[in-house]
C-alpha cells in the first residue's frame, strides 16, 4: 500500500497529459484528488506512527546486493509526506488557474506528479540507497520544472544553475551515504540510526559526515550554495510555491534531522551544522529585505527559515527538535500560501514588483485574506501557528544563552519586515495605477492559498491537534529518543514572549524604513552572493574543456596515432622500470632453424613495408609479415588462431588495395627529422612492446585457467574444441560484445563512405577514415 | 578491368569456398574452425567474386543487404542467451539437446551452435558490408 503511494504519483503523471487535453485547464481539479487522497492516506497513518511503531514495507530490488526497496513511514516522514501530498493537491490545482490556457499545461502536471512521487520517495525511503535515487529524481524533475518556460533564456540557465548545484551536492551525497552505510554496517535508515556509537568512533565518520552535509546543505539552499534558490524563481510560481518553498528545499533539513540520531552528538556535528545554518539565517534574511520582486523576496526569506531549521537542527536538543518540526509545519503552510498568493497578484496585476502594488484588497478579497492570515502566521503572531512555534524556537535557544536568542530574533524581525512587504503592503493603502484592472483570481488560485492560511489559524487556535500526534513523535524520530510534546498559545510572561514583542516592533520599524534601506542593502551584500564563484567555475570548466578538446581532438588521424602510441609506450615504460616487472625468461630450448627463419621474414617484411615508395609493396609486405606471425601460432600448436590470421591478413591486403584507388599519387610530405621522430617512436613501441610480452611470459599471477577448460569443455560445454567453447560458451558475452563492435564498426565506415560528400575548401577534413575523405 | 580467368576461377571457387565456410561452421565445435573464421570464409567467397567481377553484380548475388545479415547475426546471438534466461538460467547460458537420427547415430543441438551461427552471420555482413562498399566507389 505505501509503496503503492510512491507508484501512484509516476503513473498519474504518465495520464496526466492525455487528461489534461481532455479536460484542459480543468484537469487540475480531477488531477489534484490522487494527492489528496494521498494525503488522507497519510494522514491515516498518524496514529499508528505516534504509537512507535511505523508502517513499513519492502520490496526485493536486487538481490545480490542486498537492496531492497523498503520504505517506512515513522512521524518524520508522515510530517513531510503530508505536507507534499496536501500542498500538492493545492498546488495541482492553483497551476490549472494560473497556467490556463497554455499548451504545455499537461507536461507540467505530469512532471509535478513525477516530483511529487520522487519526493515521497526520498521521505518514506528506508533504505540509504533507495534515498539517493528518489533524491536525484527530485533534482531532475526541479531542473526541468524550473526550465518550464525554455524559450526563455535566463530560465534555462536557472535550471541548468539548479541542477549543477543540487546534482553536484547529489555527487557528494552518494560516496557520503555509502561511507556511512560502511561505518553502520547497514544500509537501513531505521537500523543505522541505532549504531551511533559504531559510527561516530569510525574513521569513515569525518569524511562520510561531510559529504553527506554537502549534499544536504546544495539542496537546502544553505550558505554558500543558496544563490540558486532565488534564480529558481524562474519557474512558474504553482513550482515554486510547490518545490522551493514547501518541499523540495526541506529535503536537505529532513535529510539532517532523519540521519541525526547516527550523526548528532559531537562537536563537527553541531558547529558545522549549526554554523552553516546561522550563516545561511541571517544572510538569506538581510538579503530578502534588498529584493522588490515579490517572488526573489520569499526566495531569501526561504532561504533564511531553511537556515532557521538548519541551525535548530545542529543544536539537538529536544527543544530545539521539538521547535524546528513545529517551524517546519508553519513555514510550510506560510510560505507555500504568500508564494501561491504571489502568482495570484502577478498573475491579476501583471507585476511582482512590490513598489508598484497597492490597495488590491478591494479588488482581491479572497486572497488578500489568505494573504492576511498567511502573513500573520508568517509575523508570528497569535493566534496563528507561526506564533508558537517562534515561541517554542526562543525557548530552545535560551537554553543556550541569550547571545543565540538575540541572533534568531533579528533574523525573524526581518521576516517580520518580509511578511509586510508580501502579506500586507500590496492589499491595502491607496490603490497605485496598474496597467491592468485587477479582479478577484479564479477559485482555483484562493482555494490553496485559503486552506493554507486556515490551517495555519486552526493549527494555532488547536495546537492540541498537531502536538502529540505528529510533530511530537516527528521531534522524537530526529531525536532517537521519545519526548512529550505539549503546545499551547499562552505560555505566561516568558522571556520568550517579551523576545516576541522586541521582534514584532524592530520588524516593523524595518518595514517603514524598507525603502531607505534596499538600495544600500543591496549593494552591501552582493558579494556574499558567492553566484560569481559559480559563474566563474563554470568559465574556467567550459575553458579547460575546449581547450582539453582542442589539444586531443586535432581531426588529424596521425596526431590521433602519435597521442595513443606515446601514451601507451610512457606508461607502458614506466610501469616496467618502476616495478621491475621486467624479467628475462628463461630460454627453454633454443629456438628451431623454422622458426629462426620465420623470424627473419617477418623482420625483413616489416622493413621492406616501411622503406619502400610503392604502396601496394608496403601493403603486401605487411601481409607478410602477419603470415608470418600466423605461421608462428601454426608452429606453436594453434590452428584455430593462425587460420584466422591468414583470413584476416588478406582481407586487409584487399581492403588497402580497394582504399588505394581513391587516393592522390604517392608522395613524401614530411622532412628526414620529422620522419626519424616517427622511427624513433615506432622502434619505441615495439620495444616497450617486446619488453612487455617477454615479461609476460613468466609472470604467472593466478593459476591458470586452461586446465578448467580443457576439464569443463567437454562435460559442460559439450564442445571438444576448447577455443571454440571459450568463444561461445565460457566467455560469450565477451564475444557477443565483440561482435557488436564489429556490427557498429562496420556500420560506421558503411556511413562515413556512403554519406554525401562536403565540399572540402581547404578545412581540414576528418581523417579518422583516411578512405571516407579522399574519394574523387 | 576484369580478367577472363579471374573470373572463371572466382565462379567455380564460389560453391568450394562457401561449402568450406559450411563444414568450418559445422565441425568448429570440436575440431579447429567455427562460426568467426566460418564467416571470413564465406567473406573472402564474396569479396573474391566482387573482385573478379564488380561490386554491383556482387551484390545482387548475395541477394539479402549486408546490413540485414549484420541484424540476423545480432538477433540469433542475442537469442540464444535469450533462450536460456527464459528456461532460468542465467543469461547466455548453454541449453543442449540429444537428437537420434536413424542412420546418422546420436546428434547433439545446442544453443550455443546457434551463438556461433550469429557470428557466422555477424562476421559475414561485416566483411560484405565493407568491401561492397569499398569497391563500389
Amino acid at each position: 500500500m505505501i509503496i503503492a503511494s510512491v507508484a501512484a504519483g509516476f503513473g498519474a503523471a504518465l495520464i496526466a497529459p492525455v487528461v489534461t487535453r481532455w479536460l484542459r485547464h480543468r484537469a487540475g481539479w480531477l488531477l489534484g484528488t490522487l494527492p489528496a487522497a494521498l494525503a488522507l492516506y497519510f494522514a491515516s497513518l498518524i496514529p499508528q506512527a505516534a504509537g512507535g511503531s511505523a508502517t513499513t514495507a519492502r520490496l526485493t530490488w536486487v538481490e545480490d546486493l542486498g537492496l531492497s526497496l523498503s520504505l517506512r513511514a515513522d512521524s518524520l516522514s508522515l510530517l513531510m509526506a503530508l505536507l507534499i501530498s496536501g500542498i500538492g493537491a493545492l498546488v495541482v490545482v492553483y497551476a490549472g488557474g494560473y497556467l490556463k490556457g497554455h499548451p504545455a499545461l499537461g507536461a507540467l502536471y505530469a512532471w509535478i506528479l513525477a516530483f511529487m512521487a520522487s519526493m515521497l520517495g526520498v521521505v518514506l525511503a528506508d533504505n540509504l540507497l533507495v534515498l539517493f535515487v528518489f533524491w536525484e529524481l527530485t533534482s531532475i524533475t526541479s531542473f526541468i520544472l524550473i526550465g518550464f518556460h525554455h524559450d526563455n533564456e535566463q530560465a534555462r540557465a536557472a535550471a541548468l544553475q539548479a541542477l549543477l548545484v543540487t546534482a553536484g551536492g547529489g555527487l557528494a551525497l552518494l560516496p557520503g551515504l555509502v561511507l556511512l552505510g560502511m561505518a553502520g554496517g547497514t544500509f537501513e535508515l531505521s537500523e543505522l540510526n541505532l549504531q551511533a556509537a559504531r559510527i561516530q568512533s569510525s574513521p569513515l565518520f569525518g569524511p562520510a559526515l561531510a559529504l553527506v552535509l554537502i549534499g544536504a546543505f546544495t539542496k537546502s539552499a544553505q550558505f554558500p550554495f543558496h544563490f540558486w534558490l532565488p534564480n529558481a524563481m524562474a519557474a512558474p510560481t504553482p513550482v515554486s510555491a510547490y518545490l522551493h518553498s514547501a518541499t523540495m528545499v526541506k529535503a536537505g533539513v529532513y535529510l539532517l534531522a532523519r540521519l541525526s540520531p547516527a550523526l548528532a552528538g559531537g562537536p563537527a556535528w553541531a558547529f558545522s551544522v549549526g554554523g552553516i545554518g546561522a550563516a545561511t539565517m541571517l544572510l538569506g534574511g538581510a538579503m530578502a529585505l534588498a529584493q522588490t520582486d515579490l517572488k526573489r523576496l520569499l526566495a531569501y526569506s526561504t532561504i533564511s527559515a531553511l537556515g532557521l531549521l538548519t541551525l535548530l537542527i545542529g543544536i539537538g536538543t529536544p527543544h530545539a527538535l521539538e521547535a524546528a518540526m513545529v517551524l517546519l509545519l508553519a513555514h510550510a503552510l506560510y510560505k507555500g500560501a504568500l508564494f501561491l498568493v504571489a502568482g495570484a497578484v502577478e498573475h491579476e496585476t501583471g507585476t511582482r514588483q512590490a513598489p508598484l502594488l497597492g490597495g488590491l484588497a478591494r479588488a482581491m478579497p479572497w486572497t488578500a485574506a489568505a494573504a492576511g492570515l498567511a502573513m500573520l502566521s508568517m509575523a508570528g503572531l497569535p493566534p496563528l501557528l507561526g506564533f508558537i512555534s517562534k515561541e517554542l524556537v526562543y525557548e530552545s535557544a535560551f537554553e543556550l544563552g541569550w547571545p543565540l536568542a538575540v541572533t534568531i530574533a533579528l533574523t525573524l524581525a526581518f521576516s517580520v519586515c518580509v511578511s509586510g512587504v508580501v502579506g500586507l503592503v500590496p492589499f491595502w493603502g491607496r490603490p497605485k495605477p496598474l496597467e491592468r484592472h485587477p479582479h478577484e483570481a479564479p477559485p482555483s488560485m484562493t482555494f490553496g492559498p485559503l486552506l493554507l492560511g486556515g490551517l495555519s489559524l486552526v493549527f494555532g487556535l488547536a495546537p492540541g491537534l498537531i502536538d502529540g500526534r505528529l510533530a511530537g513523535p516527528a521531534a522524537a524520530a530526529a531525536l532517537g529518543a521519545p519526548v512529550a510534546l505539549k503546545l499551547s498559545l499562552w505560555h505566561g510572561l516568558t522571556p520568550a514572549l517579551g523576545l516576541s514583542a522586541a521582534t514584532l516592533v524592530l520588524g516593523l520599524g524595518l518595514l517603514v524604513f524598507i525603502r531607505l534601506m534596499r538600495t544600500r542593502l543591496h549593494a552591501a551584500l552582493r558579494p556574499w552572493g558567492s553566484e560569481r564563484v559559480y559563474q566563474a567555475g563554470l568559465t574556467a570548466l567550459n575553458l579547460a574543456a575546449r581547450g582539453l578538446t582542442q589539444l586531443l581532438q586535432s581531426g588529424y588521424h596521425r596526431r590521433y596515432l602519435t597521442i595513443i602510441v606515446l601514451t601507451t609506450v610512457a606508461a607502458g615504460t614506466f610501469t616496467l622500470m618502476r616495478s621491475g616487472a621486467f624479467n628475462w625468461p628463461a630460454a627453454d630450448s633454443p629456438p628451431g632453424y623454422y622458426e629462426l627463419g620465420v623470424a627473419l621474414l617477418i623482420v625483413a617484411a616489416a622493413v621492406m613495408a616501411v622503406t619502400t615508395s610503392s604502396r601496394l609493396g608496403a601493403v603486401a609486405a605487411m601481409g607478410a609479415a602477419g603470415y608470418g606471425v600466423a605461421l608462428i601460432y601454426l608452429i606453436f600448436g594453434a590452428p584455430d588462431l593462425a587460420m584466422t590470421q591468414f583470413l584476416i591478413e588478406s582481407l586487409t591486403v584487399i581492403l588497402f588495395v580497394l582504399a588505394f584507388h581513391h587516393l592522390p599519387p604517392f608522395a613524401r610530405l614530411t622532412t628526414v627529422s620529422e620522419r626519424a621522430g616517427d622511427a624513433a617512436l615506432a622502434l619505441a613501441a615495439g620495444a616497450m612492446m617486446t619488453a612487455l610480452v617477454l615479461s609476460a611470459v613468466g609472470v604467472q599471477l593466478y593459476p591458470s585457467i586452461s586446465p578448467y577448460y580443457v576439464q569443463a569443455a567437454e562435460s559442460l560445454a559439450h564442445a571438444r574444441n576448447i577455443v571454440n567453447a571459450i568463444l561461445v560458451d565460457f566467455r560469450g558475452i565477451d564475444t557477443l560484445g565483440e561482435i557488436c563492435v564489429l556490427a557498429i564498426s562496420a556500420l560506421g565506415v558503411f556511413a562515413l563512405l556512403k554519406m554525401p560528400r562536403r565540399k572540402a575548401e581547404g578545412a581540414p577534413t576528418p581523417e579518422a577514415d583516411p578512405q571516407a575523405e579522399t574519394g574523387r | 578491368m576484369t580478367s577472363f580467368i579471374l573470373t572463371t576461377t572466382a565462379r567455380l571457387l564460389m560453391p568450394l569456398l562457401f561449402m568450406f565456410s559450411l563444414f568450418l561452421y559445422a565441425r568448429g565445435h570440436n575440431e579447429p574452425g567455427g562460426g568467426f573464421v566460418a564467416g571470413l570464409v564465406a567473406g573472402a567467397a564474396w569479396v573474391l567474386y566482387a573482385l573478379a567481377t564488380d561490386a554491383a553484380q556482387a551484390r545482387r548475388a548475395l541477394r539479402v543487404q549486408p546490413q540485414s545479415l549484420i541484424g540476423w547475426g545480432l538477433l540469433a546471438a542475442l537469442t540464444s542467451g535469450l533462450i536460456g534466461l527464459v528456461l532460468g538460467y542465467p543469461f547466455l547460458t548453454g541449453q543442449w539437446i540429444r537428437l537420434d537420427l536413424p542412420g546418422f547415430g546420436a546428434f547433439e543441438l545446442g544453443t550455443p551452435l546457434l551463438f556461433d551461427l550469429g557470428v557466422y552471420l555477424t562476421v559475414l555482413g561485416v566483411t560484405t558490408t565493407i568491401v561492397f562498399a569499398l569497391a563500389e566507389e
